[in-house]
């Protein structure tokens, strides 16, 4: 008898279950977006993760912000001047603005804002990219003036970054920005319920046009072939992608809009050039005469990347051909491995985080067939990610397969690597003077063809030193339904103009 | 009776005690802390001056032994601690999950146990024909097939073939929607069923052949029952003590959390807690979650011994 009863519930449960075959999403005039990986805090100030920032970059603004050609448009900031000698910066800011508790935007914001940013107890990583700042005036209600140690091309760049959004004085006097969330942003957040939805609603007030949604809810899917299905099956409109093993089994359809843009970030083979015998010229420049950038690109992530040098902005970026060894030359690299006394080979460590990116097994494996080429075998460490970013900050490991950010501005970019004191040195492992003063030169340069120069000649010095391999720049990756429509995507992977975005279902 | 529940009690606080102390210490000696596991390589970015602050906040500036005795005592008090990323307590925070992933579990079960026991059975009954050796397949196959290979499948046919997922993300509670909470456990629970399934029947079948054996059983037969009867009434009955056995361990490990199917199909439950408490280092989350899980263990092996002395009223724990 039992038996029975329990078999009949069975069978109700499945026919329950399967019954409602209604399950394509009707979100009306809400965008419903996915992705695997949610915002780690809400504190635009601290939060340095990737997921982190493409949430908060819908809610706050920054004083100015980049279009998807990277190049500075009017944020909160109307107009900007540097004085003559570099050493004050004027911003007008936007009339008319409101927080989204309904209070004034003024240059008070603006310069708790920065105060904030710059106070050692806020703990915000981005700090160092605002040194230069040694005070504040306010002449009026819609104009600061930033009074600089020293000229700093770099900090308009730097002030586009989200790090540096501009919060209410009132909610950085009285309450804990990681706990509320009042931007000016064109949505405001409703709810985050952590690793499962963010709820955002349109900002009515907002001071530019749109948005055209009533909202977005943004719901977090662990698994991204999971998120490819529920693009497929019309549960969701739009998705972020990362892994290109995934993304790419979307290029051929036809119910799915897909968008790739070459990223700023940089895959690179980090040699650190104080351990022996990578402290020998000859040797680092064989292994980059060696490693085939086409065939990583090829095998590793499916073809789905740029090959580049150390500047991936397209303002900046040297054509690779001007570039020390960029064409596998095996015949060369084993020249410079005689040359170094090394042709018998040697044992190289390689340390890479699992997942992180999702294809850095796979270069690792394919750059350690290449090397095997002149005699050097390479040792795969596949690490769990914290355990890799602990050693890799301390720099303790020979050669690790990396995924690093890039930046709008050369010396952004850089300066954390490449000078004396640099906080990085000790994973970089390598700096020389020709280094260091280029980077300082590139830092004062107002004059924009003679940085070019500058950053040009630093790039053939990285190439030819090599102190590091650069690989390629993965794609970002969006991908929406056909109803979705006003979509375009940043080479910074910006979710910010999704305020242009509208649904026709 | 008392005897043995007073033993069983205090022999589990000690299990309880011992295994917060190893989670504790085992959680702090993986590297990384709250503080890496936020910035990421950016944490070296952090002046000394900043760091300190960072750990201040996290309360990681104090040393480890005063932690752990600051948290048991808020154990005692029914305070697991604060997940600084969520906001939120822990107690209240494992409780909202909880309840996903005992449903899922139950599903599970029930799935498990109404594939396998009919199968196992007739496995038994039919041994060495046609039926028996399609049921040994199906348990390997149970067996060697992975959960993350088989969830991927049937949301790639639901998705690509029917156009349908009921699970993206927009997890809805039983009693919010019962029809949508179904459609979207019950995919996951055959994934996790299905591999359950094979060992429940694999287990029936072994305790039914020997069971089929015994004397009673011809006791039966030659009183004239039914075949029906023996075999529902009797044998069956007996052949179960290990199968209720095999249940207990299995609910508890599914009530600790079905980490890849949650993974897989974005279920908010226990398992998906875990791995997001692990991988950001929030201490406090992964002490109460493991916590949660040594007393579900507790519980069910404790239900489990109970239960033996129902099925088969020859176990006794008198003394």
């Amino acid at each position: 008898m039992f038996t029975k009863k329990l078999f009949a519930l069975a069978i109700l449960i499945l026919v329950l279950s399967l019954g409602g075959a209604a399950l394509a999403q009707d979100g009306g005039n809400t965008l419903i977006l996915a992705r695997a990986v949610d915002a780690t805090g809400l504190d635009p100030h601290t939060q340095t993760a990737f997921s982190s920032l493409r949430l908060l970059e819908l809610i706050y603004e920054p004083l100015v912000t980049l279009d998807s050609d990277l190049s500075l448009q009017p944020g909160l900031a109307t107009a900007w001047a540097f004085s003559e000698d570099g050493m004050t910066l004027t911003m007008n800011l936007r009339e008319g603005v409101k927080f989204h508790d309904g209070s004034d935007f003024t240059a008070e914001d603006v310069i708790a804002s920065f105060n904030r940013l710059l106070a050692e107890e806020t703990a915000s990583a981005a700090r160092t990219n605002y040194l230069s700042i040694v005070s504040m005036d306010a002449p009026d209600d819609y104009t600061v003036v930033f009074n600089l140690n020293t000229a700093d091309v770099p900090l308009l760049a730097a002030m586009a970054s989200f790090n540096a959004a501009i919060l209410s004085a009132d909610v950085i006097a009285n309450e804990d920005p990681a706990l509320v969330t009042v931007g000016t942003g064109p949505f405001k957040l409703d709810s985050w319920t952590p690793e499962e939805t963010t709820l955002l609603s349109a900002n009515a007030d907002w001071w530019g046009e749109g948005p055209f949604v009533d909202g977005i809810e943004i719901r977090i899917i662990p698994d991204e072939t999971s998120i490819l299905a529920a693009l497929r099956a019309g549960t969701v409109d739009f998705a972020l992608l990362n892994d290109p093993l995934v993304a790419t089994l979307l290029i051929d359809d036809q119910s799915v809009v897909l968008h790739r843009v070459p990223s700023l970030s940089y895959n690179v083979l980090q040699l650190r050039a104080a351990i022996e015998p990578l402290d020998k010229l000859e040797v680092r420049q064989a292994i980059s005469c060696a490693v085939n950038r086409q065939e990583i690109v090829d095998s590793a992530a499916l073809g789905e990347g740029r090959i580049v040098g150390p500047l991936t902005m397209a303002s900046f970026a040297l054509p690779t051909d001007e570039l020390f060894c960029y064409e596998q030359d095996v015949e060369r690299a084993r020249e410079l491995m005689a040359a170094a006394g090394m042709s018998e080979g040697f044992t190289l460590p390689v340390m890479l985080a699992n997942a992180e990116p999702p294809v850095a097994a796979s270069i690792a494996q394919v750059i350690a067939s290449q090397l095997a080429e002149i005699n050097i075998t390479v040792e795969i460490e596949a690490l769990e990610f914290s355990v890799y970013v602990d050693r890799w900050l301390v720099g303790d490991f020979t050669a690790a397969v990396a995924l690093n950010g890039g930046r709008t501005d050369p010396y952004t970019m850089y300066s954390r690597y490449w000078q004396v004191d640099a906080r990085f040195q000790p994973t970089a492992g390598y700096l020389d003077d020709t280094l260091d003063s280029l980077m300082k030169a590139g830092q004062v340069e107002t004059d924009f063809e003679a940085r070019y120069q500058i950053f040009a000649d630093f790039q053939r010095h990285l190439a030819e030193t090599s102190p590091w391999v650069w690989l390629y720049a993965p794609y970002g990756y969006t991908a929406h339904l056909p109803s979705v429509s006003g979509w375009e995507p940043s080479a910074n992977d910006s979710l910010y103009y999704l305020y242009n975005v509208s649904i026709n279902r | 009776m008392r005897q043995y529940l007073a033993r069983r009690f205090f022999a589990s606080l000690f299990t309880m005690f011992g295994i917060t102390i190893l989670v504790f210490a085992a959680i702090r000696l993986v590297p990384g802390d709250q503080i890496t596991a936020q910035l990421g390589t950016e944490a070296g970015m952090l002046s000394d001056e900043q760091r300190a602050a960072m750990e201040r906040y996290y309360g990681l500036d104090r040393p480890p032994v005063e932690q752990y005795f600051t948290w048991l005592g808020g154990v005692f008090q029914g305070n697991l601690g604060y997940s600084i990323r969520q906001g939120r307590e822990v107690l209240p925070l494992i409780l909202d999950r909880f309840p996903v992933t005992i449903e899922l579990s139950i599903l599970a079960i029930l799935i498990a146990l109404l594939i396998g026991i009919p199968i196992g059975i007739l496995s038994a009954l039919r041994r060495n024909t046609w039926i028996d050796l399609v049921g040994r397949v199906f348990s390997m196959l149970g067996l060697s097939v992975p959960n993350f290979l088989l969830g991927t499948l049937i949301i790639y046919v639901l998705s690509v073939y029917f156009g349908i997922l009921p699970n993206s993300g927009n997890y809805v509670d039983l009693f919010q929607d019962p029809v949508l909470n179904l459609q979207q456990l019950i995919f996951p629970a055959i994934t996790m069923g299905f591999s359950f399934a094979s060992s429940v029947m694999r287990m029936t079948r072994s305790a039914m052949l020997e069971v089929l054996n015994e004397g009673y059983v011809r006791t039966a037969r030659a009183k004239g029952l039914t075949e029906r009867a023996v075999i529902l009434r009797h044998a069956l009955r007996n052949s179960l003590i290990p199968v209720v056995t095999l249940i207990g361990v299995e609910f508890g490990y599914l009530l600790g959390g079905a980490f890849i199917t949650e993974q897989i199909f974005s279920l908010p439950g226990i398992g998906r807690l875990a791995i997001n408490a692990i991988t950001q280092r929030e201490y406090a989350l992964v002490q109460g979650v493991a916590l949660l899980i040594v007393i579900n263990f507790i519980l069910i092996n404790f239900i489990v011994d109970m239960v033996y002395g129902w099925i088969d009223p020859r176990i006794s724990y008198d003394s």
